[in-house]
């Protein structure tokens, strides 16, 4: 018993210094980002905080447009969420319900574009937006991402439990093919549906190599290339850094901590399908 | 009329998605396959080129040190998070009061996005004031020159010693770039490797424990190829992204980006690079299918060797 109960004590101990592993360079930006310019090179260095210099947020707000930022980041984020779930669930309940021809081979196609890796298309992206002359417009951040082959796949997936006696019925009753998805379907799915909207919310939010491609202009820029810009610029003030890093964070994680059953369980289901 | 209408129907539900993935997936591919075979700048085709864009490729000394970084980056990565994942699921998994506290936590990075990490760790590298070499020094230590080292990691250890050894390895900075990335991914790879553990039915272990097996053997003989299709999953998917790390390179290292002396420089960094910093987007594209190419194959070679020793139930 005396053994259990050591090995139970080491295993919280090796658990609990990977979590300040994980904890500290969060603990590290937060005490930063509220020191004084000073405070923040001294040695040894402090903790925690001898003065706390909240000035550093404001100081970092209106450094560069971070409001705008934080406006386009959300345009962007729900217009693709509203376009994600609409092109999706369509997709998806034409491929897991309705026998037509070419069925299977769009399917493949669709599995086989999901192959290739976004850094691949962003040179040919890039092209074929100048040529709709789209660069530099919200259209480019958007229109894009309207459509997720890894979202049609998963509702698919979930759709195709459905029985196909509960549709008949349906039919039988008078119901449409498309009052049948909004009906019966989409309530089924809710599961599946949050798990898409999260991951293209946790996307869209952390987006950063294609609206880094796409913008040249300062006020289209979405929060992550505005941040990376600002860390650019100001490579040394770390006071400011940590801030604006810090209020980048805040809105993901404010996300994550009230739905972090709901996202963790997504990312877990996201795997075991392969 | 009606009868087209049916016909058609189940069309209209895939048309708002097929019209945006061939347009904007597509489409962009094909035309990316025209564009490498160009001198393609920025008013467009200046001259068909045939194979001379990748034949450049080839021949550009950049390119394969690039490779080379890029592989290494991949090698650290993916042992390296595989096996730490794996052995913090396993104790995650045995039922640890606060096992769900600990699992939220090493979750925090992964939905943090890579700019804000990387501007978090770029400050904790810092090579003065930052806390990592902080921490050094408060041992008695002198510190590293995280992100700036150029010199690899083997040369820096055989020359402590004294010694000349031609072995060279990654530069520091690469590895702190790969500690990075794996701090990073930790935590979805330890939830996907839970989830596989949760998957595996009890009374596997019953039955082998009243065989006699011990505690290593339950691991060896039901765990590990139990748990098989998720660890190739995992495998797959950490490749897969290593091989596309980009924005780490763009924030950490640098000026120029890619340096100390192109030590940090990666694949999609290079690409990128010769397309947007330089306008040559027919090189540009030729680079990128040298990449898809190199993905493909990898996780072929992977489903050929590895997938054969996976135990799907």
């Amino acid at each position: 018993m005396a053994k259990k109960r050591f090995s139970k004590i080491v295993i919280v101990l090796i658990l609990s210094l990977m979590g300040i592993l994980m904890v500290l360079p969060f603990y590290w930006m937060l005490i930063t980002s509220v020191k004084t310019p000073l405070e923040a090179v001294h040695f040894p260095p402090t903790w925690f905080p001898q003065h706390f210099r909240f000035h550093n947020y404001i100081e970092a707000w209106n450094q560069v447009p971070f409001p705008r930022y934080f406006l386009n980041t959300i345009i962007i984020t729900i217009a693709t969420l509203i376009g994600v779930l609409i092109t999706s669930t369509l997709a998806a309940y034409s491929f897991a319900t309705i026998r037509y021809r070419g069925r299977n081979f769009l399917f493949l196609s669709f599995l086989a574009m999901m192959m290739i890796p976004i850094p691949v298309y962003i040179v040919p992206g890039y092209l074929i937006l100048t040529k709709l002359h789209w660069v530099d417009t919200y259209l480019a951040l958007t229109v894009p991402w309207l459509a997720n082959v890894f979202s049609i796949f998963l509702l698919r997936q979930h759709f195709m439990t459905i029985p196909k006696d509960l549709y008949d019925a349906a039919i039988m009753d008078g119901c449409s093919r498309f009052g049948f998805l909004i009906k019966i379907v989409l309530p089924l799915s809710k599961a599946a549906l949050v798990t898409v909207s999260l991951f293209s919310i946790i996307g869209s939010w952390n987006a950063f190599i294609w609206p880094l491609v796409v913008t040249s202009k300062d006020v289209l820029r979405p929060i992550q290339v505005g941040l990376a810009y600002f860390v650019q610029e100001q490579s040394t003030n770390y006071t400011l850094l940590t801030a604006a890093t810090t209020f980048t964070i805040v809105p993901i994680v404010l996300l994550f901590f009230f739905l972090e059953k709901k996202i963790i369980a997504s990312f877990a289901r996201s795997g075991l399908k392969g | 009329m009606k009868k087209v209408f049916r016909f058609l129907g189940p069309y209209f539900y895939l048309l708002p998605a097929l019209l945006i993935i061939f347009v904007f997936r597509f489409l962009p591919m094909l035309y990316a396959f025209r564009v490498s075979f160009y001198k393609w700048g920025m008013a467009g085709a200046e001259k068909f080129v045939g194979f001379s864009n990748y034949i450049n490729i080839f021949k550009d000394s950049n390119f394969w040190q690039t490779f080379g970084n890029t592989l290494y980056f991949a090698i650290g990565v993916v042992p390296g998070s595989l096996f730490i994942s794996l052995f913090f699921a396993l104790l995650l998994h045995k039922s640890i009061r606060g096992a769900r506290f600990f699992r939220t936590i090493y979750f925090l990075p992964v939905i943090t996005s890579i700019i804000a990490v990387s501007m978090v760790w770029k400050w904790l590298y810092h090579p003065n004031v930052g806390l990592v070499n902080n921490l050094f020094h408060l041992f008695g230590c002198r510190g590293f020159n995280w992100l700036s080292e150029w010199r690899g990691i083997f040369q820096m250890f055989f020359s402590s010693f004294g010694l000349g050894i031609p072995i060279k390895g990654p530069s520091l900075a690469l590895c702190s770039l790969i500690i990075v990335s794996i701090w990073k991914g930790l935590g979805y790879n330890i939830v996907l490797f839970l989830a596989g553990l949760e998957n595996i039915p009890s009374q596997y272990y019953e039955a082998a424990k009243v065989d006699g097996a011990t505690q290593w053997q339950l691991f060896r003989f039901v765990t590990l190829p139990l748990l098989s299709p998720t660890t190739f999953y995992v495998l797959i998917m950490t490749t897969i992204i290593a091989f596309q790390m980009f924005a780490y390179v763009w924030m950490m290292t640098g000026p120029p980006a890619g340096g100390p002396l192109g030590t940090t420089n990666v694949l999609v960094y290079y690409l990128y690079d010769h397309a947007f910093n330089f306008s040559r987007y027919g090189y540009g594209t030729a680079a990128a299918f040298i990449l898809f190419v190199i993905i493909l194959t990898l996780t072929l070679i992977q489903r050929k060797f590895i997938e054969s020793r996976v135990f799907y139930g």
